[in-house]
């Protein structure tokens, strides 16, 4: 019975004590896309911002695969000390179930939520010298079966292939789609003129409709990007319940002690507050959440969300 | 005029001691890690890219393309020594490269790959400091029922490849086309020919195939007979090639350039064509085609010149439109995005000391893998005295390692000793794997094209046919295929009329 006695003190001991000196070796962040892509690239801001401010290092692991969801099941099966993170983003949390029939985990109950790191705005762009003026043109001529729009995308569950599916069953149009391994090819057929269009990150086309090679028609956020303030929103250009965002969020396995859950999200909410963290990821077009957005609730809900928003979209669409 | 003083801005940029230095930095630490084997310029650019982070954006940028020609010519090292090549472009390299090594002219090989991969670069350089923006033009030309014929002509390619048999030659063919089906179906998501194993649902990574059928089982191989390789070996000859070696090698050297800047150029990956172009034309042309895949210095000095004007060019979609044709070069527009600074058409016009500084630090990058490697070559060969006992089993040891790295995924560890054992029943069946891992690399991008095309026509095949630049690749590739397959037909039949 002492003994009991003991180690339960002990334990209660230890466990305060490891809260108190977490981390006390480097962190892994699982960053289930390879390396220079736009998850990896906040991955890598926001990692540096924790590394300086929790004194050890945030270390980014590509383990990239199956749209994703390679890299978060081995980060959902982690020991759920603290030390194993994942950046989960609007695929692997949102769209996944839908598209990965024997997918390991469930997004809305095998993780704990840290909080939303940011929110990339989505683009509808076309070739530069493709016969529509503004959105509204844009749309007529998709709509048009005679018009055989053309539209490209990186792949089955990449971003670009679920936010364009999303805007062609909204408007219950149907185009020509050719797939692409990633958006680089993709986008190089549409400078080329090969196809019309297709949706993706800002961050993978701004330079693009900045340069005049393509042409951007709306960015679906409730607010105008400015990266590039000259591009209507959807709900100014006539599309107003086209919004949809590729976010990245914070994610670590379900269990992980909550006084290091609660301390991983502070220092988020700080990073998202500190002036060169929020212009480095400014310069790439996102949008960083409010105060209320940043919270592990908001993020758990978000995720519920998504799940249920694009299981009968995608689901559709396979049946095709 | 206007060119001369954008390179003197360039070179003015390059040559700052701070940049200069990074330059120097990063071709050291890009050869030192692309020389483990299986680590190739993705590998090594992934990992060290952390260390570029603190620098300023035209720094990291010099620093990160010195990995990048480092680790390939590191990646060249392996493929010559011990058979391992990493990447698409060192296994035409392996062929006669590590014939030459068994034979005792390692550094010779080497040597010739230094110095080709050095002429090639400076030209290349040149190229697309003049007309880099209007090759663009031509680059976009290419769809994907253009990209589709040019992939058919490289098919052509692989007969022309093989040592052998024309039949057994196309038989891997095959084989390599059938793997490159295994993974997720681009357009329907479904999983193909993957076993239910989750971790092929990506399909075969290109190192793990590479590295078993080539290393491994060249391992294997060794250690069925240890005495006939040490013996071999152990004759070192000359470190250096000869006068006679660089009379021999400056044809192909110069045609390798001309054709790895162009296809560089090509979007898609058109670059991984380039060695076995080169390797083909030089092997049609030689007067003793059959000292090719013996240990023929043409053959490591064609492909290697080849592979670094496509390594260079490849850089012209990225600098002109901010499109990467590569993974390689995806990850160079990643870390310039880390450095704010998002590649696209305004890039030569808003950063023109960052444009034109990246193009001169090509030349001297190039320049400084010759100056550090030449000596280094000293060392690699000394390396291949080891006693064989030690050095497998480091090899062994580096390779998993390596591969490890990849993709942080240990199953491509046991998949790569899968190859490895499948290589060795192909060497004992007289199977070649060099046509395989061209039908492997060729058949992904070639499925893709050909749906795409498909798609864009709505099914319609004449698009093949209608599209005048598509139409006259796959004359070509046609015209090839049957002049390689021609004399081994009539040959045999010949045979037959004889018995």
């Amino acid at each position: 019975m002492r003994r009991t006695i003991a180690v339960l003190v002990l334990s209660a001991f230890s466990s305060i004590a490891a809260a108190q000196a977490y981390p006390s070796r480097p962190v892994t962040i699982i960053v289930p896309f390879a390396a220079g892509g736009p998850t990896d690239i906040i991955a890598r801001i926001s990692g540096e911002y924790f590394s300086k401010t929790l004194g050890q290092q945030f270390v980014v692991e590509n383990v990239a695969g199956a749209g994703g969801t390679t890299g978060i099941t081995r980060g959902a099966q982690a020991k759920p000390d603290g030390y194993t993170i994942m950046m989960g983003h609007m695929g692997t949390h949102g769209a996944a179930p839908a598209l990965y029939a024997n997918l390991k985990y469930d997004p809305t109950k095998d993780f704990t939520p840290i909080g939303l790191v940011a929110g990339t705005p989505i683009l509808i762009v076309a070739r530069k010298d493709f016969p529509a003026a503004n959105l509204k043109d844009f749309v007529a001529r998709v709509k048009d079966p005679a018009a055989k729009v053309k539209q490209a995308h990186a792949g089955v569950g990449s971003v670009s292939f679920t936010t364009c599916t999303l805007l062609t069953s909204q408007l219950g149009a149907k185009s020509i789609v050719a797939a692409y391994r990633g958006t680089g090819p993709a986008l190089n057929d549409l400078v080329g003129g090969q196809v019309d269009y297709m949706c993706d990150q800002i961050v993978n086309l701004v330079e693009q409709v900045r340069g005049g090679a393509i042409k951007a028609y709306a960015i679906a956020t409730p607010e105008r990007s400015p990266a590039l303030p000259d591009v209507p929103t959807t709900k100014e250009a006539g599309l107003p319940d086209y919004q949809v965002s590729a976010w990245n969020a914070l994610f670590a396995p379900k269990g992980i002690p909550q006084d290091v859950a609660t301390k991983l999200n502070a220092t988020l909410v700080a990073a998202l507050d500190d002036a060169n963290t929020r212009k480095r990821l400014l310069e790439l077009g996102s949008v960083i959440p409010d105060k209320a957005g940043r919270s592990p609730q908001a993020l758990q809900k978000l995720v519920e969300s998504e799940v249920a928003r694009w299981n009968p979209i995608l689901k559709a669409y396979a049946q095709q | 005029m206007e060119l001369l003083s954008n390179l003197a801005l360039g070179f003015a940029t390059a040559l700052s001691p701070m940049n200069l230095f990074l330059g120097f930095v990063g071709c050291l630490v890009g050869t030192l890690i692309g020389v483990l084997p299986g680590v190739g310029p993705i590998a090594t650019i992934a990992m060290l890219m952390p260390l570029t982070l603190k620098v300023d954006p035209t720094g990291a940028l010099i620093m990160l393309a010195g990995i990048y020609y480092g680790a390939q010519y590191g990646g060249s090292t392996t493929a010559i020594l011990v058979n391992m090549p990493g990447e698409v472009t060192a296994v035409v390299t392996a062929i006669d490269g590590h014939e030459m090594a068994k034979r005792g002219s390692a550094g010779r090989a080497l040597g010739i790959a230094a110095l080709g991969s050095f002429f090639a670069g400076s030209v290349a350089t040149l190229i697309i400091a003049a007309i880099g923006a209007p090759l663009t033009r031509l680059a976009l030309l290419f769809g994907p029922a253009e990209y589709f014929g040019l992939m058919v002509f490289g098919l052509g390619l692989a007969i022309v490849l093989a040592r052998g048999s024309v039949l057994k030659a196309l038989i891997m063919v095959v084989l390599g086309l059938l793997l490159s089906t295994v993974g997720t179906d681009l357009e329907t998501g479904q999983e193909r020919l993957t076993l239910g194993i989750p971790e092929l649902s990506d399909g075969v990574d290109f190192a793990v195939l590479a590295m078993g059928v080539f290393g491994i089982a060249e391992i294997l191989r060794n250690l069925e007979n240890p005495e006939s390789r040490n013996v071999a070996i152990a004759q070192i000859g000359r470190l250096l090639p000869s006068r006679e070696d660089l009379r021999r090698c400056f044809g192909p050297i110069v045609r390798a350039t001309g054709i790895g800047s162009v296809l560089g150029i090509l979007p898609g990956n058109g670059a991984v064509l380039g060695p076995f172009a080169s390797y083909a034309l030089e092997k049609k042309l030689a007067k003793d085609p059959s000292r090719f895949g013996r240990g023929a210095i043409e053959g490591v000095a064609g492909p290697e010149s080849a592979n670094n004007a496509g390594a260079q060019t490849s850089f012209i979609p990225l600098l002109t439109l901010g499109i990467p044709p590569n993974a390689v070069m995806a990850l160079m527009v990643g870390a310039m995005t880390i450095h704010g600074l998002i590649p696209g058409p305004q890039v030569m016009t808003k950063h023109p000391a960052l444009f034109w500084g990246m193009i001169a630090s090509m030349w001297i990058g190039n320049l400084l893998l010759l100056v550090i490697n030449l000596p280094l070559i000293g060392l690699w060969v000394r390396l291949l005295k080891v006693p064989y006992r030690l050095m497998f089993t480091t090899i062994l040891l580096f390779c998993a390692i390596g591969i490890y790295s990849i993709n942080n995924n240990p199953y491509d560890v046991y998949f790569t000793a899968f190859f490895g054992l499948a290589g060795y029943l192909f060497i004992k069946l007289g199977l070649e794997p060099a046509p395989m891992l061209l039908g492997f690399v060729l058949g992904r991008l070639m499925e893709e094209k050909l749906r795409q095309a498909l798609a864009l026509s709505e099914g319609s095949l004449m698009t093949f046919v209608e599209r005048p630049v598509a139409a006259a690749l796959l004359a070509i590739a046609a015209a090839v295929m049957l002049v390689a397959v021609l004399p081994a037909v009539s040959r045999s039949r010949q045979k037959a009329f004889q018995e």
